[in-house]
């Protein structure tokens, strides 16, 4: 059974209780008040305690156990950062107290802006984006506005590979820009000739993962940043992959003019079941004076105050960011230091194709080679022979302990497992997935039943995902 | 681990990338620091900031209460670790915190379906502006009333779409009906509005709800979470979209993030709706699940025809809502609109007991007012700094100088009694 | 999987009936229904839309996919199949009864396949 808070609520129980007000109540007349109480929870503390207590054991997160989600860099989240965060200095002021009551805040703001600046070769960045889609948005929205300010009215084509994430032509779209995809090579690249094919004096910009979602680096980059800014348009880097070649290359010495972050990926904050993240978006010189919200920057005195670019495209959100997720980050970095922020890349990588080597004689690798931090495993011919689907795989490794990798992604990869292990994994528990994989592969071909049945182990099997749709109950 | 995938050195893992791109040099980064050194300068960053003892500043950000049981619950690791719940098997706790959230917006607001959540209040008024656009109807039409953030942001969001935006003035702080019928052509696709509105003002909500509808658009109503406790509903006032800031709802003022913005319609709209939304089906067995749901709308299926290209809801957030108003409850979240009510009334007979402040708009507020100021407001400002006083915010109507002040449940009658003294001494 | 006999298809899988006085029903094949799994929910043109061959007039929402519907031939949209839309699983139980939209004034389009020539289609696809 799985109760309600609602269904656990009884009429008069309280959980906390205010002050007393100490004047007369200031009535609400009746044309601006509700008829009715909003129906509310009235329950008493151990029963709200207990209830989400026991809702979080039927949740799995990094500190229950591997989460090698590909392209979402399920890393551990350090323990101090969320300390730092949790500092009352930090959570008990006002976005709108004067600049110089908020000094340690802006310094924190401005040294993470210089920060990623440096680790991704840009010259300037905002952290105002809440996530990694909102930061693609307000990149493509600095692109437009560059665009429109040079006269370049005719630009309203944007390029996006097909192994691109889903976010990319949607936040496209969002800005009016009509979606040219690009095939991938058999190897998983752009290619290059049809790339040159789709570009022409409609074309706005390329958005880019690289490492890209098939795991591979594109080793054409700098050709295909020639061919882009040769035909008038920008480059734009999604940063969801950054984490494979943070210290190791930089997005603006690929020749990027635009890229966005993930912190909650690249930069260990923690996801939340689904946020909050935070999406910076770092540009070179060309596209500063368009960046949105508040920039820090130092007055004649030294002190940190909040400016404006001279042709700010606007706000994208309240205030600042998510500026508590921003802490996080710095701690993170601070941590870090210039040595750990390459180690993590170079151990990433180490991680993915350690995974790689020991599964590829089990599992077809679709694309050949040395991987970045994730991979593609392909199960079409497993299905062929077995009738063991990616979701098979995905459930029995549940009932393992493991959270599953992603699944049906990038598109291009029928039946596509996507692993990404992390840097923060041991070689044990590297080893224990293998071991798990395997067996389940053997499982595949003498007991598929098992598999077709999990998962066994949680508190729920399979869920109905057609009856939800067709008669979606959204509320209690 | 390397030479078990047959390689000596850690370089030939990236032989992939050109030389010529990589870094010659590491990066220029402070050296690594342990955790007790990271604690130490980040404490330090803190502690440069000032905490108001008192504080009488709102507009978009809230000082409320938050109970000790809503942190400790919400820091759960396996909430806060958790990733988006794809696999619903192993994530029934988060989705049914999510449904919960969903159940719990939908109270509030009385309207039929909420999504997960998304980034905040402004972005959520942006969304739902872009939400009821359609090949027909393009044009936005904004009240001047609302909090210039969330108009800064509908307007970013409406540039970037290449679609137009008028803005409608006010008439004593609220909403001018008039011009708002005039802005009303056969283009327009919503109207937003909120309420109350950035000077605290309840708009007269259901006529100008009948004007958008007689135009054929959509009316959005921008909402303060607290106050739907006991102000009228967006539902019982017949908006098709109900949207706004949860800050208020357990989240602390953390300099303006992370907050969370929640989005409401009616059955009618549900497709419409961007973002994640959670629903209740049931497994093999017929137990009781969650899980993510109508996903058809969204970016990862769509791409570039999605409605948006969201994805992620706030859920820590979301969480935080959810527990805050179970914690308050039916009759707590009740007391604490009606102490920021009775207390922001009282705070302003007082403050206009002083010399020279008037109130700048005679309607009903709930617990923002404007008033007007004889000093040079800095200076008021400092005054009242130098006491521990955070005042209202500065903010100029008509060219006039004028003070927005907010006051919650946290403050007293004492702080307001202090407030009056020091405002007397600073305009004598 | 089943072809019916007296229509003709179009390559992105949708069917037309021809009626008399200029008239055709639209749909989609058994095979797409198929392909598409379980429909959830189909979004349509309205009525009074004047539609050309090749034309998008709606899509269909499956689980976890979404497909274009292209219409096979050009007129007005007559009617819309409300019925359908409140139970689009008839979609995948009876994908030739489940028609999506009535057009009038309709040109027949000699491009499309008869139903050999369908079945030979998608066997090579």
């Amino acid at each position: 059974m799985s109760e309600l808070i609602f269904d656990k609520s009884r009429s008069g129980r309280r959980c906390t209780a205010i002050p007393k007000c100490g004047l007369d109540e200031a009535a609400i007349p009746p044309e601006f008040k509700r008829s009715e109480k909003a129906s509310l929870p009235e329950v008493a503390e151990v029963d709200l305690t207990r209830h989400y207590v026991n809702l979080s054991r039927k949740a799995y997160g990094v500190d229950n156990g591997f989460y090698p989600l590909g392209s979402c860099t399920m890393k551990y989240n350090p323990k101090v950062d969320e300390d730092a965060a949790e500092l009352r200095g930090f959570n008990d002021i006002h976005p709108l107290q004067p600049s110089y009551t908020v000094q340690g805040a802006l310094y924190a703001m401005d040294t993470l802006t210089k920060y990623l600046c440096e680790i991704t070769g840009m010259d300037a960045l905002t952290l105002q984006p809440a996530a990694g889609a909102h930061g693609e948005f307000t990149a493509l929205s600095l692109i437009k506005a560059y665009l429109l300010d040079h006269g370049e009215t005719k630009r309203d084509k944007l390029i996006v590979p097909d192994s691109a994430h889903g976010t990319n032509p949607a936040s496209a779209a969002m800005c009016g820009f009509t979606v040219i995809n690009v095939p991938s090579t058999p190897e998983g690249l752009v290619d290059i000739e049809l790339l040159k094919n789709a570009v022409g004096d409609d074309t706005a910009a390329l958005m880019l993962t690289n490492p890209n979602t098939a795991g591979k680096f594109d080793i054409n980059i700098k050709e295909i940043a020639d061919i882009i800014h040769g035909a008038g348009g920008l480059l734009y880097y999604d940063g969801a992959n950054l984490n494979a070649v943070m210290g190791i290359v930089r997005p603006g010495d690929m020749g990027f003019d635009a890229v966005h972050l993930n912190l909650h990926k690249t930069f260990a904050t923690p996801h939340g079941g689904g946020g909050p993240g935070s999406g910076p978006v770092g540009c070179k010189s060309i596209l500063a004076p368009y960046l949105p919200g508040y920039t820090v920057k130092k007055d004649a005195d030294g002190k940190f105050v909040f400016d404006r670019a001279e042709k700010t495209i606007g706000m994208m959100r309240s205030f600042y960011g998510n500026f508590l997720v921003c802490i996080k980050a710095l701690s993170y970095i601070m941590t870090l230091g210039a040595e750990g922020i390459r180690e993590a890349a170079e151990n990433a990588v180490l991680n993915a194709n350690y995974l790689m080597e020991k599964l590829k004689d089990t599992y077809d690798v679709p694309f050949k080679g040395t991987c970045m931090h994730e991979f593609v495993m392909c199960l079409e011919g497993l299905k062929k022979e077995t009738g063991i689907t990616a979701s098979d795989v995905a459930k029995e490794l549940i009932d393992m302990g493991i959270h599953p990798p992603t699944m049906y992604f990038p598109l291009i990869v029928h039946e596509a497992l996507m692993l990404e292990p992390t840097e923060t994994e041991s070689r044990e528990t590297l080893d224990n997935a293998v071991e798990a994989l395997k067996k389940i592969y053997v499982m595949a071909h003498e007991t598929p039943d098992i598999l077709k049945a999990a998962p066994k182990t949680t508190p729920i099997g399979r869920p109905d995902e057609t009856t939800a749709v067709r008669h979606p109950v959204l509320r209690a | 681990m390397l030479r078990g995938i047959g390689m000596t050195d850690i370089g030939d893992l990236f032989a992939s990338i050109p030389d010529e791109l990589k870094l010659k040099d590491k990066l220029d980064l402070p050296d690594p620091k342990t955790e007790f050194e990271v604690m130490d300068a980040l404490s330090a960053a803190a502690e440069q900031n000032k905490i108001f003892k008192s504080c009488f500043r709102g507009a978009g950000a809230y000082r409320h209460f938050i109970p000790s049981v809503v942190k400790r619950l919400v820091s759960r690791e396996e909430f806060v670790t958790a990733y988006t719940p794809y696999q619903a098997e192993m994530s029934q706790g988060v989705l049914q915190t999510i449904f919960e959230y969903q159940t719990t917006v939908c109270a509030l607001t009385g309207m039929d379906v909420s999504n997960a959540g998304v980034y905040d209040g402004a972005q959520a008024a942006a969304e739902a502006v872009k939400m009821y656009k359609d090949k027909k109807r393009q044009k936005t039409v904004v009240s001047a009333a609302v909090r210039p953030m969330t108009l800064e942001t509908i307007a970013t969001y409406c540039n970037s779409a290449g679609t137009s935006l008028v803005v409608v003035p006010t008439k004593n702080g609220v909403t001018d009906i008039d011009a708002l019928k005039a802005a009303l052509d056969g283009d327009a696709a919503s109207f937003y509005f909120e309420q109350p509105n950035y000077y605290g003002l309840v708009e007269n909500a259901a006529e100008i709800i009948d004007a958008v509808h007689a135009a054929g658009a959509k009316a959005i109503m921008g909402c303060e979470p607290v106050s739907l406790a006991l102000l009228k509903t967006p539902a019982e006032y017949g908006a098709d979209a109900a949207v706004g800031e949860a800050q208020p709802l357990g989240m602390p003022l953390s300099f303006g993030g992370p907050y969370l913005g929640f989005m409401a319609v009616k059955t009618s709209d549900m497709r419409k709706l961007p973002g994640r939304i959670v629903g209740k089906t049931a497994d093999d067995d017929g137990r009781d699940a969650y899980v993510l749901t109508l996903q058809a709308r969204e970016q990862h299926i769509r791409r570039e025809k999605a409605s948006s290209s969201i994805c992620s809801n706030e859920a820590l957030c979301a969480l935080t809502a959810t527990i805050y108003c179970a914690a308050l409850g039916k009759e707590g979240l009740c007391e604490v609109a009606s102490q920021c009510h009775t207390k922001a009334v009282y705070a302003a007979e007082k403050i206009c007991s002083v010399d020279g402040f008037k109130m700048k708009f005679d309607g009903f507020f709930f617990n923002e007012f404007v008033t007007t100021c004889p000093a040079d407001t800095g200076a008021v400002m400092k005054a009242l700094e130098s006491k521990d006083i955070l005042g209202g915010l500065p903010v100029k109507i008509d060219g006039e100088d004028c003070i927005l002040w907010c006051v919650t449940e946290v403050n007293t009658a004492q702080e307001i009694e202090l407030l009056k003294n020091v405002l007397e001494e600073a305009v004598k | 999987m089943s072809v019916e006999r007296d229509l003709f298809y179009a390559e992105t899988h949708e069917w037309v009936k021809y009626l008399d006085g200029g008239r055709a029903l639209i749909g989609i094949s058994d095979h797409a229904q198929e392909q598409m799994g379980d429909v959830a929910f189909i979004n349509l043109c309205d009525e009074g839309e004047i539609i050309s061959a090749g034309d998008e007039v709606g899509d269909i929402e499956s689980i976890k996919a979404v497909s274009e519907i292209y219409s096979p031939v050009s007129g007005t949209v007559s009617k819309v199949n409300d019925e359908l839309l409140e139970d689009p699983a008839a979609l995948n139980s009876d994908p030739y009864g489940a028609w999506l939209l009535e057009l009038e004034g309709v040109t027949e389009n000699n491009s499309l396949m008869d139903a050999d020539e369908y079945e030979k289609f998608i066997e090579e696809e």
